[in-house]
């Protein structure tokens, strides 16, 4: 384990800012890391954590965040993506990363138009052959056999890269199921299915589809199934519900489910969303004690750390932590649309969480807590003091913020008499139509009566 | 005899019980046709009777007298016979024949602005509408003459008096439209916007089978006078339900222009709002609103810098200049000091170091004259509840309400066997 020291010194002087000095930044060890920040990303660790498509994919795209301007990653993305879809089946894919390769990695990675063939073929005869099978089966009409010969057909069609017709192909087998196995079966397929084409509303419903039915699912498969929901809702962007489904996922899952999610990914995503959506009780039962998903946050330890920070109000120390993780987490697949939101609202809870406590706060002094500006720092307590976050003034002058309770007194009585104002006008405008209403009416009816 | 000369006499002698003066106003109504015909040679007729004793007699005989086509400089003649008589009159005899007092008043104010001298009509108007009035609630045609006279005339106080008081009767819902309008804009006038508001949401949700051009413009104004009151307006919720189904759907389509200015006050982008102004200047210009479409503009600067109120407790004038998107220190200054003179804001400056001190409100309500207000407030709303039950009970037992409920009613009703299914009346 080495000790940072560089970072921990200025963290010690701070003694004001954040509390409790003696335990201070110095305590803080970073145990030896999986991933580490920067540009000292570690591709090949990362990919190790997945498997079957997932792992192509979450290549694929580290290649595409990285650009141009951070080639030999990019290059070594590729490489790897290259090789792991030569072990699969799938010619399109190969295709789309010998072009972005565009024959840099010399000679060895270029258009194999042999094993391309090759493998379509074996695919055409792969097909008629199941499609004859299939066709056996359903005029015999034995459920088991049609039910298996459907799902052969779903997974001819993901390993070929065609996610459609796989889903298509999966939802067929719902007819033949007989037992719950079956049922659990399908829907693990679908599920997988639907979270690698994106679809996260089919996620929700297969897992609930999952969870309803009468036999008591084991362990593992629960915890998939949490897994799978949570993701659905941090991309829908329910950050408060995907945290829940992250923290109930239990321990004993491990790294039984990469080929959809790693038992880091689970860490990171449960512990940012949980920190960027619980208030401080949420925080401290579902997270910090939480014996389950303590298992999850010692595989990254910077998470726990930077939640541990920050409910003992070391936020300094939790924003650089999440500083470091920022570039690493913009290459998650999943993540990285939600990065932005995720750290802005954690960024606006410590600030708030740091005035709340006091009648008057130096603006100078919280600055230097949150390493910035001054006026950036007045800037963002604006917009929070606008957005009724925080109940405090700014003394412009002399750069303090006062807390400031508003007087219930004075407003019940503006209350009230607003609301006589109120109503004053609203019954002397209805009298008013009433009226007009009824000699509308008379003449109309004199009318008639003519 | 002359029938004239007999007419005159029977004016003059059946104009002191009630009893005469119902058997003269038969006379009247037969010989009013009569009486117009000789229209040339009323002047001295009029001269002969007195307008506080024989009133009706005398409006009968000045309605035929003015009733053809009148020209400038008899118009010098008349304005004064009629102002003359309509200051003189006995509220109680002229109450018998609305119809021509309405007439002949309408013509005094033709005349009168015929003449451009609208002023000269806002007092004889004012005391007419309160004589034809039964009681302060009860609107006349002739209160949205006198608004439109007080308008013209710029006599916006005089206007305010009447404005006062609660309307709650109403003959012709054509009336109520004018005069709404009309007290919109003298309360738009006098800067009493929460009053404007009331009066133009009136005439924008009172009940109407076709839209008329009247809630069209009083439409753009509830919109602009909306935004400098409240700062804020959406479409959404603009019209309640109670508003007529015709006003909701085709009102918007009239005041496009208007309703844009509404959505990009609601963006609080000063620049745009003033590029948009300046485009549409003509349009706002043609309607006569560009006065209000320049408060509208200003009211977005007051707003900015209330808002600044809530978040800053001193705050340099160079800072208030800059967030609110003003030229310099010194305007911010000028908008600072209109803003504490009207009391919208409770601030002081201090000049030396150029800084800002917002206060809090410091009204306590804790003062005698605060405990009065909320006291009469209560007894305010306690009549207005009563005349409400009152008014609920008056139409439950209206004859008409009768007759449609009684149709409505199920046949056969558990719990009065005994009531007829039917109310036939």
């Amino acid at each position: 384990m080495d000790a940072d020291d560089d970072s921990s010194n200025p963290m010690i002087d701070e003694i004001y800012a954040n509390g409790d000095a003696a335990e201070g930044g110095g305590g803080e060890k970073r145990s030896r890391r999986l991933i580490i920040s920067g540009d000292q990303f570690d591709i090949e660790a990362y990919a190790s954590l997945y498997s079957g498509r997932t792992k192509i994919a979450r290549l694929l795209f580290i290649a595409d965040q990285c650009g141009d301007d951070n080639s030999a990653m990019q290059l070594e993305a590729l490489r790897m993506a290259f090789d792991e879809i030569k072990k699969g089946e799938n010619s399109q894919l190969f295709r789309e990363v010998v072009n972005k390769i565009g024959g840099r990695l010399g000679l060895d990675y270029t258009m194999d138009v042999a094993w391309c063939e090759a493998v379509d073929r074996r695919a055409e005869q792969k097909k008629e052959k199941l499609d004859n099978e299939l066709n056996a089966y359903r005029t015999n009409l034995i459920k088991e056999s049609i039910r298996m010969g459907y799902n052969d057909f779903g997974d001819f069609y993901y390993a070929h890269g065609q996610l459609g017709e796989a889903f298509k192909s999966y939802v067929r087998t719902r007819d033949y199921c007989t037992t719950s196995k079956h049922i659990i079966h399908m829907c693990m397929s679908a599920i997988l299915v639907s979270i690698e084409m994106g679809q996260f509303t089919h996620v929700t419903s297969y897992v609930s589809k999952a969870e309803q039915t009468h036999e008591a699912l084991d362990q593992i498969t629960i915890a998939k199934l949490r897994c799978a929901a949570g993701l659905a809702k941090l991309v829908s962007k329910k950050y408060k519900l995907a945290a829940r489904k992250f923290l109930e996922t239990a321990p004993e899952l491990g790294s039984q489910y990469n080929e959809v999610i790693a038992p880091q990914d689970i860490a990171t995503y449960g512990g940012l969303c949980a920190l960027a959506t619980f208030d401080r009780t949420e925080l401290k039962t579902k997270v910090i004690d939480n014996i389950n998903f303590r298992n999850f946050l010692e595989l990254v330890p910077e998470v726990r750390e930077l939640i541990n920070d920050f409910y003992s109000s070391h936020y300094a120390s939790c924003l650089e932590y999440l500083a470091n993780l920022k570039a690493n987490l913009l290459l998650d697949i999943h993540l990285h649309d939600h990065v932005e939101t995720l750290y802005d609202q954690i960024r606006h809870k410590a600030l708030i969480q740091y005035t709340l406590p006091f009648v008057s706060v130096d603006l100078q002094m919280m600055a230097s807590a949150f390493k910035t500006t001054i006026s950036e720092l007045e800037k963002e307590l604006v917009a929070l003091i606008t957005d009724n976050q925080i109940q405090a003034r700014i003394d412009s002058h002399n750069k303090i913020l006062y807390a400031r309770h508003a007087d219930q007194r004075n407003a019940t009585f503006q209350r009230v008499l607003e609301t006589g104002r109120g109503f004053d006008r609203d019954v002397r405008s209805m009298l008013l139509r009433t009226n007009l209403i009824k000699h509308d009416y008379n003449a109309r009816s004199l009318s008639r009566k003519l | 005899m002359d029938p004239l000369e007999a007419l005159v006499a029977q004016i003059q002698g059946l104009s002191s019980t009630p009893g005469d003066i119902s058997r003269l106003h038969v006379i009247l109504k037969q010989a009013d046709d009569s009486l117009r015909s000789e229209s040339t040679r009323l002047s001295p007729v009029l001269a002969q009777l007195a307008p506080s004793e024989h009133s009706l007699g005398f409006l009968y005989v000045l309605d035929a007298f003015t009733s053809g086509q009148i020209s400038k400089q008899q118009a010098e003649t008349t304005v004064p016979i009629i102002t003359g008589f309509i200051n003189a009159c006995n509220a109680e005899q002229i109450r018998l024949a609305p119809e021509k007092f309405v007439l002949v008043c309408k013509r005094l104010k033709d005349q009168v602005m015929m003449l451009e001298a609208p002023i000269r009509g806002v007092g004889p108007l004012f005391n007419a509408a309160r004589k034809l009035q039964l009681s302060t609630e009860h609107l006349t045609p002739l209160h949205s003459d006198f608004l439109l006279l007080c308008l013209l005339a710029k006599c916006y106080k005089t206007g305010l008096s009447i404005l006062e008081d609660d309307i709650f009767e109403v003959d012709q819902p054509r009336d109520l439209f004018l005069y709404c309008y009309y007290g919109g804009m003298i309360c738009i006038g006098l800067k009493r916007f929460q009053k404007a508001l009331d009066l133009l949401h009136n005439v924008v949700t009172a009940p109407m089978s076709s839209l008329n051009a009247i809630a069209v413009e009083a439409y753009k104004k509830y919109i602009l006078v909306s935004l400098i009151h409240h700062g804020q307006w959406q479409i959404s919720t603009s019209l309640p339900k109670y508003a007529s189904s015709v006003a909701q759907r085709s009102l918007k389509n009239f005041c496009q222009p208007y309703i844009e200015l509404a959505n990009i006050y609601g963006t609080e982008k000063i620049a745009e709002l003033e590029a948009y102004v300046q485009t549409n200047t003509e349009k706002f210009e043609n309607d006569n609103n560009l006065g209000l479409v320049k408060q509208v503009v200003l009211s977005m600067y007051k707003r900015n810098i209330q808002r600044l109120t809530q978040t800053y407790l001193t705050l340099s004038l160079q800072d208030i200049a800059n967030t609110v998107q003003l030229n310099s220190p010194k305007e911010a200054e000028m908008h600072v000091l209109q803003m504490i003179q009207d009391g919208e804001i409770y601030a002081t400056i201090n000049q030396r170091d150029g800084m800002v001190r917002f206060l809090e409100d410091p009204e306590q309500y804790k003062t005698c004259e605060m405990i009065e207000h909320i006291d009469s407030s209560i007894q305010r709303i306690m009549a207005l509840s009563r005349k409400l039950t009152a008014m609920d009970e008056q139409i439950s037992c209206d004859q008409l309400y009768l007759s449609k409920v009684g149709r409505e009613r199920q046949r056969y009703d558990f719990d009065d066997f005994d009531v007829p299914t039917k109310f036939n009346i």
